[in-house]
């Protein structure tokens, strides 16, 4: 005891250690701050995760275009405990960038980056850019046919910018081709340019955290001065705050240590993320999806109108970084309490909105076609029953051309066009002939490639696809929507036709 | 700094001088272990001009140092910036590519045709591969198209019986001729350059296709 208690007192004396780290850890926090004030921390332990979990990873995976996707596969099968590392590499990836929204929203919220925090949300902001760097950048480092088209769609965004698209594509692929020096460049961003200035960028948003305290709570009425506000906040947290350990850490402790369970959890469970198929470029048959949060761009890019997408692609992202940077600059006095900054809140939910519709849009991606809805989704019986035998020819005829990779029919089929299952309640008899020769509204022209049997058969079937189908003939002139009928339900209730938004 | 020593008691009693170098100086004198080895009236008559070319060479050493730094880093520079920059100024990277012989691709057939990129290195692995579509319209006469969307780059798949081309990203169509026909491509599908060389087809290949490209 003796001992110990001199090896200390050495220690202290010679590293002055305690008066280094002693007022950080009991620097006082607003007693007001709870379970709100967690999500930083929460990032925090997630990204020193990354950074055990990435250590170890380096020491086994190979960053060569040749054997990168063979010593995933050795690190998943052969490595004792490898699965395990890249699956937590993997699920803590993913839950850093979720704690570093939920981070950012509160303090978006609660204007936590109004006076004297402007820099603290500047450096958030910075370091949002580098954690979403890193999880695509470790995309990429899970070299499969995902990271390779993936790595093709930046390029080709790349290529985009105006006059030196094809240097800066170059110098982003590290050659005229996705390959060797591609992979090599990613790897030494995601192990050594981005997590150094993460290092940097952390120390200096703890450092701002400390030197103006954590914000309070925020209430209706307080209102931001900066003439007043510093002296103000310092006198209250003399007062009533308390020391950040272990008043606040408890807090942090709970919370941290939930999370880390609920990761592991998950990781143990469901294992690490691909790799995919082998990155070769030759095997078209793929169908290249980016990870979850990079899905609503993914999703915009399939829906934005050609005529804007470059211009959006190239301005958007420095604009929204800009509008970010400046957020706490044009807004750096008033009230913090989202009660009382409602167009923020508004702000707020149309952004979280967009970003979760545009993210279920890219997991559905109803804009696709499916490549094998043709072979993989029959005709239901229903739509065959008692039609004649030209309509049965066009029933076979819509599979063999192909038209179910769009269109689907009682559910079965792409989404990429309107649901074929009341289409005669729609187009006339004349319209569905000109639909398919001439296409249009997103569709091909498949005037040159049907006969005008084939085109003929595909109609005559199409016409049957309304109600009790009744013969044509008896409907004089055409099958036009009668117009006192309401509008036919969607074939199916969760897939609203979305060809029409997408035209 | 001061140029004009005042006369003032110093903490131990004694009549400081002016700079402080000086200062230093006759401190360190005055309490070594020897104390002979001059004294503080001289140090002060030499006072002036002693500051003047410490002073001189004080702003020299600065100076000569920030120049060899940044002479150093700059040339430390070239290199680093090199590497980073050296593959947007490589020459044309495009050269012709066999893709076997023509017979291959009998007239009418739009037929997948892989070839090993003429940039790839030793250690690309299987990305050193490449693909393309070959549209043969007989006598010798061909199309080929990149496989890369014109929209964003991902594989376009062929269907025999419709005649189409489809992107499985965002939903981009082609027609068999490689034009546009529906989705968000801004243009048809980029095209390689072809010939037929002692009965065997060949394309200028090498380079990712991008919209700045006329083909």
């Amino acid at each position: 005891m003796g001992l110990l208690r001199r090896i200390r007192t050495w220690f202290e004396d010679r590293s002055g250690a305690s008066a280094l780290i002693g007022p950080v850890m009991t620097h006082r926090v607003p007693r007001s701050a709870k379970w709100w004030y967690v999500f930083g921390s929460a990032t925090l332990m997630f990204f020193l995760i990354q950074i055990a979990t990435g250590i170890m990873l380096a020491t086994l995976y190979v960053p060569s275009a040749a054997e990168a996707y063979d010593s995933l596969r050795y690190i998943d099968e052969e490595v004792p405990f490898g699965w395990m590392v890249r699956a937590i590499h993997g699920w803590s990836s993913n839950a850093m960038v979720l704690m570093m929204l939920v981070h950012l929203s509160q303090v978006f919220l609660h204007g936590a980056y109004k006076y004297p925090r402007e820099l603290t949300w500047m450096v958030g902001v910075l370091l949002m850019v580098c954690t979403l760097a890193l999880a695509f950048t470790g995309q990429v480092m899970r070299f499969d046919q995902d990271a390779y088209w993936g790595l093709g769609i930046g390029a080709s965004i790349v290529d985009r910018v105006p006059v030196f698209g094809n240097e800066l594509r170059a110098i982003m692929l590290g050659g005229p081709i996705i390959a060797g020096a591609t992979l090599s460049r990613f790897f030494a961003l995601h192990v050594f340019v981005l997590p150094g200035l993460t290092i940097v960028l952390v120390g200096l948003h703890m450092m701002l955290i400390l030197r103006h305290g954590i914000s309070e709570m925020p209430k209706p009425g307080e209102v931001v001065d900066p003439a007043t506000y510093k002296p103000a906040y310092e006198e209250r947290i003399h007062r009533t705050g308390v020391p950040f350990f272990p008043d606040a850490a408890r807090r942090d402790m709970v919370f941290c240590g939930l999370a880390l369970l609920v990761m592991l959890g998950l990781a143990a469970w469901f294992g690490p993320f691909g790799p995919g198929g082998v990155p070769d470029p030759t095997i078209i048959d793929t169908n290249p999806r980016p990870d979850f949060f990079f899905l609503w761009i993914f999703a915009a890019l399939a829906l934005l109108p050609p005529a804007v997408e470059t211009p959006l692609l190239i301005i958007g992202p420095p604009v929204l970084l800009l509008a970010m940077l400046l957020i706490p600059i044009m807004a750096s006095r008033g009230e913090r309490a989202p009660s009382r900054r409602p167009l923020v809140v508004v702000l707020f939910a149309v952004i979280v909105t967009g970003l979760v519709t545009l993210s279920w849009l890219g997991v559905t991606s109803p804009w696709s076609p499916q490549m094998d809805g043709w072979t993989s989704a029959p005709v239901p019986a229903e739509f065959v029953r008692g039609r004649t035998p030209l309509e049965l020819q066009g029933a076979t005829m819509i599979q063999f051309a192909q038209c179910r990779n769009c269109h689907s029919l009682g559910g079965l089929g792409g989404e990429r066009g309107p649901a074929l299952d009341r289409v005669a309640t729609r187009l006339s008899w004349d319209q569905l002939v000109r639909q398919v020769q001439q296409g249009g509204g997103n569709m091909p022209a498949y005037g040159k490639t049907l006969t005008s049997a084939q085109t003929e058969a595909i109609v005559a079937f199409l016409a049957t696809l309304r109600p009790d189908h009744v013969p044509a003939s008896e409907i004089p002139g055409a099958l036009e929507v009668s117009p006192g009928r309401d509008q036919p339900p969607m074939a199916t209730p969760d897939a609203p036709e979305p060809a029409r938004g997408f035209q | 700094m001061n140029e004009t020593p005042k006369p003032q008691r110093c903490c131990d009693g004694r009549e400081p001088s002016a700079g402080r170098h000086a200062d230093l100086r006759i401190h360190g004198e005055a309490s070594g272990p020897s104390g002979s080895a001059g004294t503080p009236k001289s140090a002060r008559a030499g006072d002036d001009t002693a500051r003047g070319a410490a002073g001189d060479r004080r702003g020299f050493l600065f100076g000569a140092g920030a120049a060899l730094m940044g002479i150093g880093g700059l040339l430390a520079a070239i290199p680093i910036v090199g590497t980073l920059f050296a593959p947007a100024r490589r020459g044309n990277p495009m050269r012709w590519t066999d893709l076997g012989p023509v017979d291959q691709f009998p007239a009418g057939t739009t037929r997948l045709a892989t070839f090993t990129s003429p940039n790839a290195a030793p250690t690309d692995g299987e990305t050193a591969r490449d693909a393309c579509w070959v549209r043969s319209l007989g006598d010798d006469r061909f199309q080929v198209f990149y496989v890369n969307c014109a929209h964003l780059g991902c594989p376009v798949r062929w269907f025999e019986q419709s005649r189409l081309f489809m992107c499985p990203c965002h939903g981009g169509v082609y027609y068999e001729d490689g034009s546009r026909a529906s989705g968000p491509p801004p243009r048809g599908l980029f095209t390689h350059q072809w010939r037929v060389t002692n009965g065997r087809l060949e394309i200028l290949a090498g380079l990712l296709p991008g919209l700045e490209e006329k083909t």
